[in-house]
């Protein structure tokens, strides 16, 4: 039998029928209200291709003649209203071409905005750049609870490009404006209302009501402040232009990331004129699509998805069971369950099992979840110290210390207490899959799942394969990662797997140039110089001095090449209780005030630079001959959403290529020479192409 | 038609003392905390459920109809019919009841019965010239009209009145419930000595029950979004003595009375369910029940002396089955005040009593301390007044089950001038 609520909600938004000669417009009218529903084709969400803009074009053009008493535009698409323009295609442009294309978009918006009747976009679930640009062409805005609002730009290194810039700023405060462009945040429902963006706030019922209100004349927009209209002279606008430099050099350098300052250039210069901010947006927006910045992020947006990509099908995992409740245990279970999962989380102790609710409340906390969502995913996550979900789960993840003999106990008293077909994933992050795999109660359905510190922030896991674990195995990991909201690498079993592999020699090589006398901030603020967003010897302390030893020993006795030698103070310091930040003081002193720097060194030695970035590099074409991973999309992908490391540049492959092959290579020969035999080249780099 | 039922299983959480602000749990809070690990050590699904019910006395606004709140709160469904019943101190005992008669006549299968109480969450309750004050107030519309409201303001609006002070008092006689237990004590003779001896035995067998692991798989531990594990009944005092509690001032009639709070069920938090299923429920899957519930009694007398409760519901019990004294394995007797539990046992020995009241020939006898409360009681955990009568069947069918006993009662007196009562049979 039919659900109640099931036969009483549609499946589709709309059956009016495609538009004619159109692919992704649907249109139907009534009441003399006419009503252009985006429905790109062959796909789940709606972008704002040039096609779309073209259809439009024409669209527009026979509703002007039928003068209809007003215009709703809307999304087909139960995901939301856009997501934003067509990255694929615009990623090809350059200069004059990209001239031309957004000239011609500039001019469709333009023709929506002066049409005699009233235009209303109604918007549910996210209405993001292009897509946003769309809404704010329209007169009115009516959002449906939940719709949220940004420019993600920024993050691809530009600004909006098809008139986003003109248009928000006019429509809203424009600081609060330049906020959302700058940072790329997103509005949800009753922020945008508050901030003007949208003219009313409806729920999906009363949306038919809200549309004949804004026909009629009856929609009030939103009131600007006083403010607002203050800040619409010249003068005002260079005094908050130079506070908001000054704030962006401070997340970015510009020499790294322009966008920003190109953004603040744009409304400081043109934010008077209407005509002025267009042209110029549109030769700034065809500018930074030159840069290299731009290319390697928009290339890490396409690197984002390819990851995404190898985690597609179905899990067939509702059900986790996490048996360990320290840290990792515990943000594990906690996202988890966020994400919608029933969550069992072991321990022995019931202490650290109630630090886990604590944990997964603050994530809650500092996502922002509404108190009801809180509620659901805190009561989805039990913890369970007589661990009953073993039984129940479909997948279990162990996340103990790492210890063979406790590992192994505790995989001997899986067996036979799992569900048919359920998975155990190991969060080993040091231990060797061959040395685990033979305690597994199911050797096929045993893989590595790899979790970075911390789950709610970090987008990478790895999943790790081993010779005896089944590939459906490995593909149900992979797609639980991604229903997690999580990025899967797909690794093979080797020495710190593939991200700490290439991690290791960036903490290690810090300690020798710390040994060798330079101070902690030099090698530090040269690494942010490079673009890491943390240098070696703070991440050292955040990882924790302890770890960083067992990585080294680790490193030592299993690769098959010399690695940095380990200074005995090192070893010295975690004996006597210093590692790191978890305890209050390692190479930096926590409670002393010594905290590590943040402002990269304007002018860092190359010689650090080098030392700390070209043995990743080495490592990465290391992992790359031995097919740890697919191949270098992939590595620079995970290396990026792993660690952080340098999006402007494109990951290490992507900078070794920019650099140069061939003078990494001698590059890395010469190190050799000078510092020893860690630096000589991988054979790897030969057979690159 | 009249069929076996059984109670299959059942879990509570610990008992949390009230510490003079609210708790880290609503009732709906606590029902799921316990509720969560019942369900899943269950062989079967959690939507396979006909009911849930659910006793509760102080439902908090957020959460009206706790069982259905709950039910869905633990994933049960949106098809999961679930109601809340009230008959104060006996509510958790009234969900068993129902669940039992529900299935015993053949309209359903399987049935989650529960009670929930934090009564650390009792609300302040202004006074009803405040409450005008408010609504007047928001009427209100000219500046004029608000400033006129204003002028009425009176300090004592401020003062709110504790809830639970004025839920714990009977509306019909004005006695607060420890006043009640005052004028048993005096009726049955019960001297404040023996008084807080019975409650020292009570905190005694409740540490040793602890410490025996006689609750473990009973009590499931609670976890609160501060961090904290809760994992046993946190009132108990293992070190109380007669000494001590000797020291302690009447809490409801000053100077003379013979109530205090060491020798009163302590104000907790705390929820229980149990499972009840029929005999097809039980071979469907394949489940082991601990208890069969044989009959149970519901009986009311005057307000005043309503701590005489148990052995009004009790007795009619003891004579539709032809059960002695002697027959009665355990007893749960919740232990609302020490002078109350020890005027019911002084009732059945009170040969006047039994006849005149009872129908007896004699005296019913007396109850042995061994059989009454083995594993402590109300005094000891705590008095969550929704939750206790819930607790009390389930212990009793536990404690049958960890004794090899063969036949039990649990009873309690219920504000309101009330008794309920359960007979229990080993399964």
């Amino acid at each position: 039998m039919t659900d109640v609520l099931d036969e009483l909600t549609p499946d589709e938004p709309t059956d009016a029928p495609r538009a004619p000669a159109s692919l992704n417009w649907r249109q139907e009218a009534e009441d003399g209200i006419v009503r252009l529903w985006l429905d790109c084709e062959n796909s789940e969400v709606n972008v704002i291709s040039e096609t779309v803009l073209t259809e439009l074009d024409t669209l527009l053009d026979h509703v002007k003649e039928t003068q209809p008493k007003a215009l709703v535009i809307r999304s087909a698409k139960p995901a939301g209203f856009a997501a934003g323009a067509d990255i694929d295609s615009f990623a090809e442009l350059r200069g004059e071409g990209a001239v031309a294309k957004l000239e011609q978009g500039h001019a469709v918006l333009d023709k929506l905005e002066a049409l005699p009747f009233p235009t209303i976009a109604v918007i549910h679930g996210a209405a993001l750049g292009g897509g946003f640009e769309l809404a704010l062409a329209c007169e009115y805005r009516i959002g449906i609870e939940g719709a949220k609002f940004g420019f993600p730009e920024i993050q691809l290194g530009l600004h909006p490009g098809l008139g986003g810039t003109w248009r928000l700023s006019q429509l809203v405060d424009p600081v609060e404006a330049m906020q959302m462009m700058l940072t790329g945040r997103t509005a949800h429902d009753r922020k945008a209302k508050k901030l003007g963006i949208i003219d009313a706030l409806v729920p999906e019922r009363h949306v038919e009501a809200a549309i004949h209100a804004a026909a009629k004349g009856e929609m009030k927009h939103h009131a600007q402040g006083f403010r607002a209209s203050a800040l619409r002279t010249r003068a005002a606008r260079s005094l908050a232009a130079t506070r908001m430099r000054s704030e962006s050099q401070k997340q970015a350098p510009r020499t790294h990331f322009p966008a920003p300052f190109a953004l603040i250039d744009l409304w400081e210069d043109h934010g008077g004129s209407k005509a002025e901010m267009e042209k110029a947006e549109i030769a700034s927006f065809a500018e930074l699509l030159d840069s290299v910045t731009a290319q390697n992020l928009i290339r890490v947006f396409f690197l984002r998805r390819k990851l995404k990509a190898a985690g597609k099908g179905r899990s067939g995992i509702a059900h986790v069971h996490v048996i360990g409740a320290g840290t990792m245990g515990a943000e594990i279970a906690a996202w988890s369950a966020i994400q919608g999962h029933s969550v069992t989380i072991e321990d022995v102790n019931p202490e650290p099992l109630g630090r886990a609710v604590k944990r997964a409340s603050d994530i809650c906390e500092r996502k922002h979840l509404s108190g009801i969502d809180t509620r659901d995913a805190l009561d989805r996550m039990m913890p369970d110290p007589s661990g009953l979900g073993r039984a129940r789960a479909d997948l279990v993840i162990e996340a103990v210390p790492e210890k063979m003999e406790l590992k192994e106990k505790i995989y001997a008293s899986l067996r036979g207490k799992m569900k048919p077909g359920a998975i155990l994933a190991s969060n080993t992050s040091s231990l060797r899959l061959a040395d685990l795999v033979d305690a597994a109660p199911e050797r096929t359905r045993f893989a590595g799942l790899h979790f970075f510190n911390p789950v709610s922030s970090m987008q990478l896991v790895e999943v790790v394969s081993h010779d005896r674990a089944e590939r459906e195995t490995l593909d149900r990991l992979a797609a639980f990662v991604t229903g997690i909201d999580r990025l899967p690498a797909r690794v093979t079993d080797y020495p710190g797997f593939l991200v700490n592999r290439i991690l290791a020699p960036y903490l290690m090589e810090a300690m020798v140039l710390l040994d060798e006398g330079r101070s902690k901030e030099e090698i530090d603020r040269a690494a942010l110089a490079f673009g890491m967003p943390m240098g070696p010897v703070t991440l050292a302390d955040q990882v924790g001095l302890d770890i960083c030893l067992e990585v080294a020993n680790s490193m030592r006795s299993s690769l098959d090449r010399p690695v940095a030698e380990t200074p005995a103070w090192l070893r010295e310091k975690v004996e006597a209780g210093e590692t790191g930040r978890k305890a209050g003081k390692g190479l930096y002193d926590y409670k002393g005030g010594a905290e590590p720097p943040k402002s990269p060194e304007p002018d860092p030695s190359t010689e650090i630079i080098d030392r700390l970035i070209l043995p990743m590099c080495d490592a990465a074409v290391e992992c790359l001959r031995n097919d740890v991973i697919h191949d270098e999309e992939q590595l620079d992908g995970a290396v990026i959403f792993g660690t952080g490391w340098a999006p402007f540049r494109g990951g290490p492959m992507r900078y070794a290529r920019t650099r140069g092959l061939g003078e990494c290579r001698d590059r890395l020969r010469a190190l050799a020479e000078r510092h020893g035999d860690r630096f000589r080249p991988d054979p790897g780099w030969d057979s690159l192409a | 038609m009249s069929r076996p039922v059984y109670l299959v299983d059942g879990a509570r959480t610990p008992f949390l003392k009230a510490r003079g602000k609210p708790g880290p749990f609503t009732p709906v809070d606590l029902a799921v905390q316990c509720g969560r690990p019942l369900l899943m050590r269950q062989p079967f699904e959690r939507t396979a459920f006909d009911l849930v019910i659910l006793g509760c006395v102080n439902v908090i606004q957020d959460e009206m109809n706790p069982a259905r709140v709950a039910a869905l709160r633990l994933g049960m469904g949106d098809k999961q019919v679930a109601f809340t019943v009230q008959i104060n101190c006996g509510s958790g005992m009234q969900s068993i009841d129902t669940a039992f008669r529900y299935i015993r006549d053949g309209s359903h299968e399987m049935i989650l019965a529960g009670g929930a109480e934090a009564l650390s969450q009792a609300p302040l309750v202004y006074r009803q010239e405040a409450v005008e004050w408010f609504g007047g107030m928001a009427r209100a519309r000219s500046p004029l009209d608000k400033a006129q409201k204003m002028a009425e303001v009176r300090p004592d609006f401020f003062s709110p009145v504790i809830g639970l002070e004025r839920g714990l008092t009977d509306p019909i006689t004005a006695l607060n419930m420890g006043q009640t237990a005052e004028v048993l004590a005096h009726r049955f003779n019960i001297d404040r000595q023996t008084a807080d001896a019975y409650a020292v035995s009570s905190h005694k067998r409740l540490a040793a029950a602890q410490d025996e692991g006689r609750l473990d798989g009973e009590v499931l531990p609670a976890f609160d979004r501060d961090g904290n594990a809760h994992a046993k009944d946190d009132g108990v005092r293992p070190d109380s003595s007669i000494e001590k509690l000797a020291k302690l001032e009447p809490a409801f009639e000053r100077p003379y009375g013979k109530v205090t709070p060491g020798n009163s069920s302590q104000i907790t938090d705390g929820a229980s369910w149990v499972i009840v299923a029929s005999e097809k429920a039980v071979e469907l899957h394949g489940l082991t029940p601990i208890a069969r519930i044989v009959d149970s009694e519901w009986a009311a007398l005057d307000p005043s002396i309503m701590g005489l409760g148990p052995v009004l519901a009790s007795t009619p019990l003891a004579q539709r089955h032809q059960l002695e004294v002697g027959d009665i394995d355990l007893w749960e007797i919740n232990e609302a005040f020490a002078a109350q539990v020890l005027s019911c046992l002084a009732a059945w020995q009170d040969e006047d009593f039994c006849r005149d009241v009872l129908g007896y020939d004699q005296a019913f006898g007396r109850i042995d301390r061994d059989r009454l409360n083995v594993d402590g009681g109300a005094i000891s955990l705590g008095h969550p007044v929704g939750t206790s009568g819930n607790r009390i069947v389930l212990h009793l069918a536990n404690a049958l089950k960890a004794r090899g006993a063969r036949r039990g009662i649990a009873t309690e007196c219920i504000g309101g001038g009330l008794g309920g009562a359960m007979l229990l049979e080993a399964a």
